[in-house]
């Protein structure tokens, strides 16, 4: 069996946001980037558990981004990835990047596909859903668990209140989230092995956005904590009418 | 004018050959793989280690050992170990790096330093065949822990004034060894000693002994001010029978052995403490601006943010000598393997050419973490007081650094003892600078202003050298052999040369950060330039001192003159760079360079 991993690369969860160009540009000076955590937690450490149970066979990554995405695959190849493809673009909106994804998959003949329930910077989450269609494979979004035997995937999803179990046929796509494995630490031998393993770079296909982000805002700045006399009933309901806009 | 070094300079040469910043190694120029190794030993301290530092300081049962083997199974602990036993090969430079980063893992980080470094090393370097095989693959994935026993109750400093005796059974089988080691840290853990006794009276000889040997025992655990969490206690040897073929090196040489590791040992115990140092640096600088009184973040007070950039400078120097020094070493180690020298001889060789410079780093690294640790605690206010607070325990932790691995006392007698000894036996040319010095002295200062970029600093460090060599050659022209009983002027001399050392690491990776247009080029030439008008005054104070200890009369009053000379430096608003510094280091919530 043959599985990918879709990698992206996102800004550390520490950084500090700042925009450029009139606000409408991700100012990425200075931003440490890493594997986004679903991505690289779930995705990918689910897929080298499923190798190393002797389901799959090969366990290969893809990420479409810009030559400073290499740290972060290379990260992953450590992980253990078997070769990792980079398709040399780069993009912010989803349908982008599942078409560039689809283009290169769609002849290589993998069986699972799976990514991370979104990525932590423009946390869409639905990158997998539009990958499937367009890969015109079955589709589960936002597992907790998954499982393959005899060539059916055993899936299971958080849902409201509960959990749902569901079995699918292969070829699949699975974006995941918590549950689903716990983070691996690269190890050295891993680390120096990823020096070796192939990382090609793919020219990308034409293909246009469907959006295009007009431009950012900072939410507001966190104000003090207004204390008020525990007496003071009257006032407490207009504020939180008047100002908090919660009532 | 002297030619600018292109290649490596020779150990200690530093004082006498300026150095050139495009050939200086310094951490920017780590390769994304020593980033991604940085980033595995970071996350195992952030997953493994920092979250249970109570237990580990309560010495919960196994799990020191636990953790060893954890960090040993991520490949962390043989990663320069030749591949040949199980290690990964990695070079010294990638070595040192897990040393910092891990050094930030407080008692934890003590317990792998001991076994990966003295409790390894002396078997991989000076081990049989046998011994290596059947030790080090097992040391390097820490299924096998390791210890080192030097020290006894009357010799500490005095390390060859050991009382262990060893001797040889009637049969020859087998030697007995009797006495006491005291301060042996993971002894409640390791399964293998270096044990250094002497053989006959008087041949001072290493010994692997194993955990279960008849004869050995020991004793509790000792109670200490730090590093609780790390196993520390004496070894008790009663008739302690251990086979011949356990004898490392060979009879009377142990004494090579016990120097030779520690070369190492110093450098990377600077490692240590710079992680140790960075770590505690970002707790104090998340502190700083959270913590509000007068209704404004104290990060925002100019006495707080002096001490936040104080720290970083002093970071950024011992860093930029750290790396500095690990490149030369590992560059000798490539240079001795080409020439043919076999494994066991190309590291220990390397660092003993630079054994200068490891003495200096193992003080510059204590006491930088020294320095950050007090000043964190002081940050902290009142519950930096408090156990509670993770910098109670940095502080604590820290103070072990500047007396084990040689105290900072003995590092800078031997930094200054090494250098004498390599001039007189031809290895270093003092004379031949510190004569030009005596007539440069004599004829009229140059006044000229050169414009070119950093003149004015590389002039600075030129001329702490001068002063340097100017004090220590008049020391040793007055005092000859007495000058060992002047403690107090070696002191100073060591303190002229390794200020100057760290200043001059500092400009030459600030200089290279300019080269290439780093994102934080500015700041560091302003940690530089601070950093050069406090050397100034230091060199100035400890010259001062020095000479006034042996000379007077018109020799006096020249050296008085030459050093205010030498210590001459251009105004520079040292508040001002400082507090550019400590936006920057608020603003990225870390240490940023
Ligand atoms: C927590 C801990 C862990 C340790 N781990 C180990 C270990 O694993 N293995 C091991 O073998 N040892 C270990 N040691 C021992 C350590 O290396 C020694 O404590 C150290 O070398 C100092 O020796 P000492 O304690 O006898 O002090 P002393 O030598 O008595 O020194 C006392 C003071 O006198 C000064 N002094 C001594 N001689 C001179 C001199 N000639 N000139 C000027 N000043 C001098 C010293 O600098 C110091 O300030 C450990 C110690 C501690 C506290």
């Amino acid at each position: 069996m043959k599985i990918l991993v879709c990698i992206s690369q996102v800004p550390d969860t520490t950084t500090k946001i700042a925009f450029s160009d009139n606000n409408t540009q991700f100012n990425t000076a200075g931003v440490t980037l890493i594997i986004n955590p679903y991505d690289e937690w779930y995705a990918l450490v689910r897929a080298l558990e499923l190798k190393e149970a002797g389901i799959a066979n090969t366990v290969n990554l893809v990420t479409v981004g810009k030559a400073d995405a290499e740290p972060v695959i290379r990260k992953a190849l450590a992980l253990g990835g078997d070769e990792a493809i980079r398709i040399d673009t780069d993009s912010n909106d989803p349908f982008v990047v599942a078409a560039q994804i689809a283009e290169y998959a769609k002849s290589e003949g993998y069986d699972l596909v799976l990514c991370g329930k979104e990525s932590i910077d423009y946390n869409n989450g639905v990158m997998g859903a539009m990958l499937a269609e367009l890969l015109d494979m079955n589709y589960i979004g936002f597992a907790s668990a998954l499982d393959i035997a005899g060539g059916v995937a055993t899936v299971k999803r958080e849902i409201e209140g509960g959990e749902e179990t569901d079995t699918c046929a292969l070829p699949l796509v699975v974006s995941c989230q918590k549950g689903m494995s716990e983070a691996r630490i690269p190890n050295m031998r891993g680390i120096m092995a990823a020096r070796t393993k192939p990382l090609k770079v793919v020219a990308p296909a034409a293909i246009s956005p469907l959006t295009t982000i007009a431009s950012y805002d900072l939410p507001p700045a966190k104000t003090g904590v207004k204390m008020i006399d525990e007496n003071n009933m009257d006032e407490l309901v207009a504020l939180l009418h008047s100002e908090a806009k919660v009532i | 004018m002297e030619a600018q070094a292109k290649t490596a300079l020779t150990g200690g040469a530093f004082l006498i050959q300026p150095s050139d910043a495009a050939n200086t190694f310094t951490p920017e120029d780590f390769s994304e793989e020593q980033k991604l190794i940085e980033q595995t030993c970071n996350e195992f301290l952030d997953k493994e280690v920092i979250p249970h530092l109570l237990e580990i300081d309560k010495q919960q049962e196994g799990l020191m050992p636990s953790l060893l083997d954890k960090a040993g199974e991520l490949g962390l602990l043989g990663a320069a170990f030749p591949q040949k036993y199980g290690g990964l090969g990695e070079d010294f430079v990638t070595a040192t790096i897990i040393n910092e980063a891990l050094g930030g893992g407080h008692s934890f980080a003590v317990a792998m330093a001991a076994h990966n470094g003295i409790g390894s090393l002396p078997i991989l370097y000076f081990g049989t065949e046998a011994q290596k095989q059947k030790y080090i693959p097992k040391l390097a994935t820490a299924q096998m822990k390791g210890a080192y026993a030097l020290t006894e109750p009357n010799s500490g400093s005095d390390a060859l004034g050991a009382r262990t005796t060893a001797t040889l059974t009637p049969d020859g089988t087998h030697y007995l060894i009797n006495g006491q080691k005291i301060w042996i840290t993971n002894a409640g853990f390791a399964d293998v000693f270096t044990v250094f006794a002497k053989v006959d009276g008087d041949k001072f000889t290493a010994f692997i002994v194993d955990r279960n040997t008849e004869g050995l025992s020991f004793g509790e655990e000792e109670h200490k001010m730090g590093i609780k969490g790390s196993s520390t206690r004496q070894l008790f040897f009663e008739n302690c029978k251990v086979p011949v073929d356990n004898v490392l090196g060979e009879i009377g040489r142990g004494h090579i052995i016990a120097f030779n590791i520690l070369n190492i040992g110093r450098l990377k115990l600077c490692a240590a403490a710079l992680g140790g140092a960075k770590r505690a640096m970002n707790t104090s600088i998340a502190y700083a601006t959270t913590r509000e009184q007068f209704k404004t973040p104290i990060a925002q007070f100019g006495a707080i943010q002096h001490k936040l950039a104080e720290m970083a400078i002093k970071t950024f120097a011992t860093d930029a000598a750290l790396y500095r020094t690990a490149k030369w070493i590992a560059d000798k180690e490539h240079e001795l393997a080409a020439a043919g020298k076999p494994d066991s001889e190309t590291l220990l060789g390397a660092a003993e050419e630079y054994a200068i410079e490891c003495a200096m780093l193992k003080v510059i690294g204590s006491e930088t973490l020294d320095y950050i640790v007090d000043e964190g605690v002081q940050i902290h206010g009142g519950n930096g007081f408090s156990d509670e607070y993770n910098i109670s325990r940095a502080y604590r932790d820290s103070r072990i650094n500047r007396i084990f691995e040689g105290t900072n006392e003995i590092n800078r007698l031997l930094t200054l003892d090494m250098y004498l000894k390599r001039a007189m036996k031809g290895r270093i040319n003092l004379m031949t600078p510190a004569m030009a010095i005596q007539k440069e002295l004599m004829g009229i200062p140059e006044f000229g202003e050169d414009d070119a970029p950093f003149a004015a600093e590389l002039k600075a460090i030129a001329n702490f050298k001068k002063a340097a060599l100017m004090c220590a050659g008049a020391a040793v022209q007055k005092l000859m052999m007495k000058i060992e009983q002047e403690q107090e002027v070696l002191m100073y001399l060591a303190d002229m040369v390794m200020d100057t050392f760290m200043a001059e690491s500092a400009l030459l990776r600030a200089m290279k950060m300019q080269a290439s247009n780093h994102e934080h080029a500015s700041l560091a030439v302003d940690a530089t330039r601070v950093l050069i008008a406090d050397t100034a005054d230091k060199v100035n104070h400890a010259g001062k001192n020095a000479v006034n200890a042996f000379a007077d009369g018109d020799e006096l009053r020249m050296m008085l003159l030459g050093l205010k000379r030498f210590t001459k430096t251009n105004s520079f608003n040292t508040k001002q760079a400082r507090r550019s510094i400590a936006a920057k280091m608020v603003e990225k919530q870390r240490y940023f360079f």
